[in-house]
């Protein structure tokens, strides 16, 4: 079953995977974000309670899924590093960071904007909000673990470590700050039986979200891409590709 | 002799000659905590409100100081690597140091903390609640460290590091250590925090062994 | 159908205009950071690449010359 997985352990064949994939996830996300955030802003109907700042919504709480999938990804990304010791998958964990980390920041930074008119302050003590900072400190963590070592192997296993240490935590951390203080509104779609949430604001949410995923995707590939290049500079096949890049420069 | 207890007596032995680094962890933990009272007013109602934060904050603070330690200087005379070689296990060696770690730096901690209770007007059942949440929290919070200080342990520049790769690891363990205190002074059980405060330490330590077996190899290379 | 009547409308958003710009302002501000980041990266490592490369070529170069001339 893994055997069509494997050769894509090599950075030649995954950095052409890279290449193959970020047209679609690239076209999916510029194409979504726009037809979902202007459906969002123009065309969905203003909520009952909250008026029109709920269109924060649109972007809050697709960045804030977001943030957690991605830390899972990255720590799947470690997980499959240390147990096949696959250098791509360490690479993969560090293209994934800083975009987990943006979304993070995404997350927390509409969600003050969205609790000033709502709560009537810029940052209150609330449970989600709490994990989700505690989120973007472990992303933090990952990235400046990573920076520190000089060889980017180790480097990459023992930002690995903390990566999944952290994906361990990151369940404990949210019930731990959840039965600590709660005042957040209770999950808009995870109930997807019955959402809470009427279908035409739903449409432009799940939208949104789609594109916020292939955004993630986009620019993890491309950030992988870049990180196989730098860790593979004296590999005949980037020669290769910098004699191609060079080629087609001139002929531009 | 069997290995084992001959690194735990070289532990104890090496720890009791350099005194200053014991002691001086146990100076800035209670160093912290004379700050609050200057900081907030002495009003003892306020004291009594924040104490069971302030204890635990500082003590973790305190902890990250002397974390270091824990794996450093074997670590530049190559001791770890000798550690490695030997046919004992690795992970039982290694488990074994931070058990002496513990001894060394959150026993005296844990003993201390009845003056820092007065200081702070804490109420006798609050300072029972106290005792048993740094009793089980703080092998936690050995476990964990080691974890981070096996990974940085190869860097010149870890201190900052690893505080910022453990403190986040800490809050479940802050939170529920301090809500059992709290309810302690409300004359509430807390149990449950108590029992909470014990699954965690008993997951950390199924884990944390491999965790700090391979952590220590990534720096041994 | 449109939500909102006239153009003015929709930028105040019901009164909560400046939290509403200023987050999806601030969300696409950065992501577009991000994109500008990624793609510098690119450039900086395929430039990186080439200045390796030049540096193989000229090492091999200076080692051709010098066989030659202990040669001579």
């Amino acid at each position: 079953m893994w055997k069509w997985l494997h050769p894509y352990a090599k950075p030649e064949r995954a950095y052409q995977l890279c290449h193959t994939l970020l047209p679609w996830f690239a076209t999916v996300a510029v194409v979504s974000l726009i037809i979902g955030t202007v459906w969002g802003l123009v065309f969905a109907p203003a909520d009952y309670q909250q008026g029109d700042s709920f269109r924060i919504i649109y972007i809050h709480v697709p960045s804030a899924i977001l943030s957690m999938g991605a830390y899972v990804a990255m720590a799947i990304a470690a997980a499959v590093g240390m147990i096949w010791q696959w250098r791509t998958a360490y690479m993969t964990m560090i293209a994934i960071a800083p975009v987990g980390a943006v979304m993070t920041f995404i997350a927390l930074f509409t969600g003050a904007a969205w609790g000033k008119p709502m709560w009537g302050a810029w940052w209150v003590w609330d449970a989600r909000l709490t994990s989700e900072l505690i989120l973007l400190f472990l992303y933090l963590g990952v990235m400046a673990l990573y920076a520190a070592f000089d060889d980017k192997l180790q480097a990459g296993k023992a930002a690995g470590v903390m990566a999944v240490v952290g994906v361990v935590n990151v369940p404990i951390i949210h019930y731990s700050v959840e039965w600590w203080n709660t005042l957040h509104q209770g999950a808009t779609i995870s109930k997807f039986g019955k959402p809470s949430i009427a279908p035409e604001m739903l449409w432009p949410l799940l939208i949104n979200l789609l594109g916020f995923a292939a955004f993630v995707g986009a620019i993890s590939l491309m950030r992988l891409r870049n990180e196989i290049v730098q860790r593979e500079l004296h590999r005949p096949w980037v020669a290769d590709l910098v004699a191609n890049s060079n080629a087609r420069a001139e002929k531009e | 002799m069997s290995p084992y207890a001959a690194l735990l007596k070289r532990e104890m032995t090496l720890a009791f000659r350099q005194k200053s680094e014991l002691i001086q962890p146990l100076v800035f933990f209670v160093l912290v905590i004379t700050l609050f009272p200057l900081g907030v007013g002495p009003s003892p109602d306020i004291l009594q409100r924040i104490g069971p934060g302030v204890i635990w904050v500082a003590a973790i603070l305190s902890s990250l100081l002397g974390m270091e330690r824990l794996f450093r200087d074997d670590f530049q005379h190559g001791w770890l690597e000798q550690l490695a070689l030997s046919d004992a296990s690795m992970t039982g060696l290694l488990m074994l140091k931070v058990l002496s770690h513990w001894l060394v730096s959150f026993v005296p901690l844990v003993i201390i903390s009845p003056l820092l209770a007065l200081l702070l007007n804490l109420t006798e059942p609050m300072y029972w609640a106290l005792m048993a949440t740094l009793a089980l929290g703080t092998p936690l919070v050995s476990l964990v460290g080691a974890i981070a200080v096996g990974l940085t342990v190869g860097l010149n520049r870890g201190g900052v590091l690893l505080a910022l790769l453990l403190i986040p690891l800490f809050i479940p363990l802050l939170i529920f250590a301090t809500s059992a205190i709290e309810s302690a002074a409300m004359q509430l059980p807390y149990g449950p925090q108590i029992a909470i405060i014990a699954a965690l330490l008993l997951t950390t330590l199924a884990l944390s062994p491999f965790a700090i077996n391979y952590a220590v190899k990534v720096s041994l290379h | 159908m449109m939500r909102f009547d006239s153009f003015s409308e929709f930028v105040a958003m019901g009164g909560y205009g400046f939290f509403v710009w200023l987050s999806f302002g601030v969300t696409f501000v950065v992501m577009l950071l991000l994109v500008v980041d990624s793609f510098y990266g690119q450039r900086r490592v395929l430039q990186k690449a080439k200045q390796e490369i030049e540096r193989k070529q000229r090492i091999l170069a200076a080692r051709r010359a010098a066989a030659k001339e202990s040669q001579a």
